[in-house]
């Protein structure tokens, strides 16, 4: 019997938020496994309430569920507690939509959305009764995949996942599929599993660590190469080039439990072309790709009466830079006076005056809080990032907030960033108490959060090549910072752990030889490493010392241009070169200017896929000037290639 | 208006919290577009009012919420449809059986509500050693217990909340078709307890058997709330009584089919 539910029943009463593990979300669909459809355990490798908001496994669920060849059921990492319980009483990683055993499926999918999650998927893999290693792996085994942004330098999970998706999921889970459907009708032979991995190699988008050998000199990485000439030397990024020919989720997960970002999501642009150097998630997803604005009218209605929530989330990496976005936003509003109020957020809020007017009109009811993220304290350290907001947008930004009635402020910044002085350090703090000066002309008790991360450089990134800067430095500028603070009325400063970020840095550039580390981190009990309260960064530093790695040489030094980087196999698009030259601009402290209402640069993520940004507006949106390089003028650069990167689409 | 509508918890959705539940009220009430009144100010909450709280784990065939509606929109609402129509934008498991209104003026639920009456199924007992506690426990004078008041130790007497304990003998099935206990392997203790003017829960009754008995959910077993009753004036009824049921219920309207 594949229910295990009986069994997982009586252990549930003595866990901690037990309705993490029932399913039962108005949404959920129970697979049909039958002998002909390709079984997928969706599997996020953290808790539920992390977990099942995440949109890309929420989209690849119901495109598999529709499929007729395909069925697919989720899991999640279950909490130390039960995990315990689970390991006690013999009981393997479940679905939560049919408490089937993980084993019961042909794949088991990770999301990969953070680096401090590589133990949790070890852990998973573990629990599912799965050999640890690919290469240990049988036919009869599911296969252990990953996809989502830190698959971009898969390499210290390499050994262990059978293979990996860059890019876009939504159209190749379905090559993927089919390709696992056949060798299931097959009779999956005692010798198969090799010839369906080849065969996997040859989708595009789809990387088979197995599939390549690995050549160091000395501790020096030299190259990755395929072993078959039908292998590619270069796995390249899937990206879908129309999101509205894929309008999911369409019936979004309710759950039962409170989770993060407990509301209504829909996904109005995906990629960003700011072109801000620190981020890996604006250099990846590229180009932008605008979903019509009559679609995401429909999607919102048909999602707020199907899931009864009343909140609205326009999601996006910047959400004000949708073409229209006053006009959806009024729309949205207007629709839901006839029936249920529906407050309207847009998480990820642009510095300037104008988004502050949208946020003013969406929060009618509870204006409590606005978050802003200047990123860097001194307009210098802006340059070099290229988030290129001068201190006077967000002046103003902060100013119509505070005369709209809103009362807290919350700013993110960080710290660590390449050429980064002590002075640059303690303009963070200079803007937080000039911000606290703008709202006392509005209020008596004006309150501003600083939030301060340790930035981690990340692949496909012009930072790529940065030394990360150590512990102790990190800890030196958070400290300079709190003795800046300490007697700043109104201003909280709250920091990211250093060490944390350090780990994060061990995985994020690392190469294979880093799965030796991960698991033994996880050997000696080190699960759940993004939870503060179970964090240990010597289980990390004295797995790296065991296995003679140094930490030094894979996080602090600077790269060298000419080194091999453990993910030059892969590609995102972007042009090696292109990101080098913009590395050299970021010390030269050049900006570049977005590419959707400028000339294009030639990157790579357009020309090389041969698609285009998808924006319904050839100009910047009102007043969205700011931020975009704009009237910043550009020196010392020279657009190469042809503007082939704008196409205006009349809708 | 007020309605006061009645459901069950029953089967896997046991295990969401009372907060759980009354977020999920929230959305199922908005889905269907009942015109439920608001709270004033600056972030306005819809009007509900809970009764007393299940614990995360226990069952109940008898919850009870009430619903202020707004009173322009209050008379288009069809009561005896609400069941019908409120099940389905529920998870399995929470099933509303019946609707009715909830006179002005009423006592709200955690006030008027006295006692309630549990079904506890324990696995593994020697029912003869069960029959024997429940008497030693009812013919007791005082049940001293230790417990936490405001981060303070207090002692509080359990015996005056202890208004009776049966041994059923062997459990049977409980609307085994929403994924109620089955009993297999359980003894069936029926203990009816005060919720005034401190309520007892049913862990804390297993504390006092000798030996102490966990919370039965914890070792297995399962605990339903049976029944819960408003005790005034000599007589006793339901809150909401279930329509057709044996015992009178003046303001029951429909149920489930």
């Amino acid at each position: 019997m594949d229910d295990l539910w009986p069994r997982l029943e009586p252990l549930l009463a003595r866990v901690s938020k037990p309705a993490r593990y029932i399913g039962l979300e108005d949404g959920m669909v129970r697979a049909d496994l039958g002998p002909r459809t390709v079984g997928w355990l969706l599997t996020y490798p953290d808790t539920y309430e992390v977990g099942l908001p995440n949109q890309g496994l929420q989209i690849l669920y119901e495109i598999l569920d529709e499929r007729p060849d395909a069925a697919a059921e989720r899991a999640y990492a279950p909490w130390v507690d039960l995990e315990a319980l689970m390991r006690e009483h013999g009981l393997p990683l479940f679905s939560v939509d049919s408490h089937r055993p993980a084993t019961a499926f042909d794949v088991l999918a990770f999301n990969l959305s953070a680096e401090l999650v590589y133990t949790n998927v070890l852990n998973c893999i573990d629990l599912a009764g799965i050999p640890l290693r690919s290469a240990e792996r049988a036919a009869t085994d599911p296969l252990v995949a990953a996809g989502g942004h830190c698959t971009y330098n898969p390499e210290p999970l390499a050994d262990f996942l059978d293979f990996v998706v860059l890019g876009d999921g939504e159209a190749v889970v379905g090559e993927i599929t089919e390709v696992l459907a056949e060798w299931k009708a097959s009779g999956r032979g005692p010798d198969s599993r090799p010839h369906v991995l080849r065969e996997l190699s040859h989708i595009p988008g789809v990387y088979v660590p197995s599939m390549y050998d690995v050549v160091y000199e000395g501790a020096d990485l030299v190259a990755v190469t395929p072993r078959y000439p039908d292998v590619p030397e270069v796995v390249e990024k899937r990206t879908i080039a129309d999101l509205a020919a894929w309008p999911y989720p369409k019936r979004q997960l309710v759950p039962l439990t409170e989770v993060v970002h407990d509301r209504l999501n829909v996904e109005v642009f995906r990629g960003c072309t700011r072109g801000c150097r620190f981020c890996q998630a604006g250099m990846i997803t590229r180009p932008v790709r605008e979903r019509p604005a009559d679609q995401v009218r429909t999607m919102v209605a048909e999602g707020v009466r199907r899931t009864g929530y009343d909140e609205v989330a326009l999601t996006s990496l910047s959400t004000a830079d949708y073409s229209g976005i006053e006009d959806v936003v009024r729309d949205v509003i207007a629709a839901d006076a006839c029936t249920q109020p529906v407050s309207v957020s847009l998480p990820s809020l642009r510095v300037d005056a104008f988004t502050v007017g949208i946020a003013t009109e969406l929060q009618r009811a509870r204006r409590t809080g606005l978050t802003f993220a200047p990123e860097a304290g001194t307009w210098r350290m802006r340059r070099v990032i290229n988030k290129l907001i001068s201190d006077e947008d967000l002046y103003g930004a902060v100013e119509a907030a505070y005369a709209n009635g809103w009362r807290r402020m919350k700013l993110y910044f960080l710290t660590g960033l390449p050429t980064e002085t002590d002075e640059d350090t303690l303009g963070i703090g200079r803007l937080a108490r000039d911000c606290v000066e703008i709202g006392r002309r509005y209020h008596r008790s004006p309150s501003v959060t600083v939030s301060v991360g340790g930035f981690v450089p990340k692949a496909f990134t012009p930072f790529q090549w940065f030394g990360q800067n150590t512990v102790g430095e990190l800890a030196r500028k958070i400290g300079l910072l709190r003795d800046d603070l300490r007697h700043s009325r109104g201003v909280q400063l709250k920091w990211h752990d250093p060490k944390a970020s350090l780990v994060e840095g061990i995985a994020s550039r690392g190469d294979r030889r880093i799965g030796a580390v991960i698991e033994e981190v996880w050997r000696r009990g080190g699960t759940f490493q993004e939870w503060s309260e179970r964090f240990d960064v010597d289980l990390w530093l004295d797995a790296m010392a065991a296995h003679g790695l140094s930490v030094d040489w894979y996080v602090h030094r600077h790269r060298r241009e000419d080194e091999t980087l453990p993910w030059d196999h892969l590609s995102a698009g972007l042009h090696k070169d292109f990101l080098w030259s913009d590395w050299r601009d970021a010390l030269d402290e050049v900006g570049l200017e977005d590419c959707r209402w400028t000339p294009c640069y030639d990157c790579g993520a357009c020309t090389g896929y041969g698609i285009e940004h998808v924006v319904a507006s050839t100009s910047p949106p009102a007043g969205g000037s700011q931020g975009t390089g704009q009237g910043h003028g550009r020196v010392g650069v020279v657009a190469v290639g042809l503007p082939t990167g704008l196409r205006a689409v009349g809708r | 208006m007020r309605v006061r509508l009645r459901y069950t918890k029953l089967g896997k959705v046991r295990f969401t919290s009372h907060r759980d539940v009354a977020r999920l009220w929230e959305r199922a009430l908005r889905r269907a577009g009942l015109p439920v009144a608001s709270t004033q100010g600056f972030a306005p909450r819809p009007r509900l009012h809970f009764g007393l709280a299940l614990s995360t784990g226990h069952e109940s065939l008898a919850e009870y919420l009430d619903v202020d509606l707004r009173d322009d929109a209050a008379g288009d609402v069809d009561l005896a449809a609400l069941p019908a129509v409120l099940t389905p934008l529920l998870p399995p498991g929470l099933t509303v059986e019946a609707a009715g209104v909830s006179e002005a003026g009423e006592a709200s639920l955690q006030q008027a509500v006295t006692q309630c009456t549990w079904w506890l199924d324990l696995p593994g007992s020697d029912p003869s050693w069960l029959v024997a506690e429940a008497a030693r426990l009812l013919a007791a004078e005082r049940l001293p217990v230790q417990r936490e008041r405001k981060g303070r130790q207090v002692v509080d007497d359990l015996r005056p909340g202890i208004l009776d304990l049966s041994v059923l003998g062997p459990a049977t099935p409980v609307a085994p078709e929403r994924g109620g206990p089955t009993g297999d392997g359980c003894i069936r203790l029926e203990a009816v307890l005060a919720t005034q003017p401190r309520g007892i829960r049913p862990s804390e009754l297993m504390g006092v058997f000798s030996p102490a008995r966990p919370d039965p959910v914890h070792e297995g077993g399962r605990v339903v709330r049976a029944r819960q009753v408003i005790s005034a004036g000599g007589a006793t009824r339901e809150p909401l009584g279930l329509p057709g049921a044996a015992t009178p219920a003046p303001h029951a309207v429909a149920r489930a089919s």
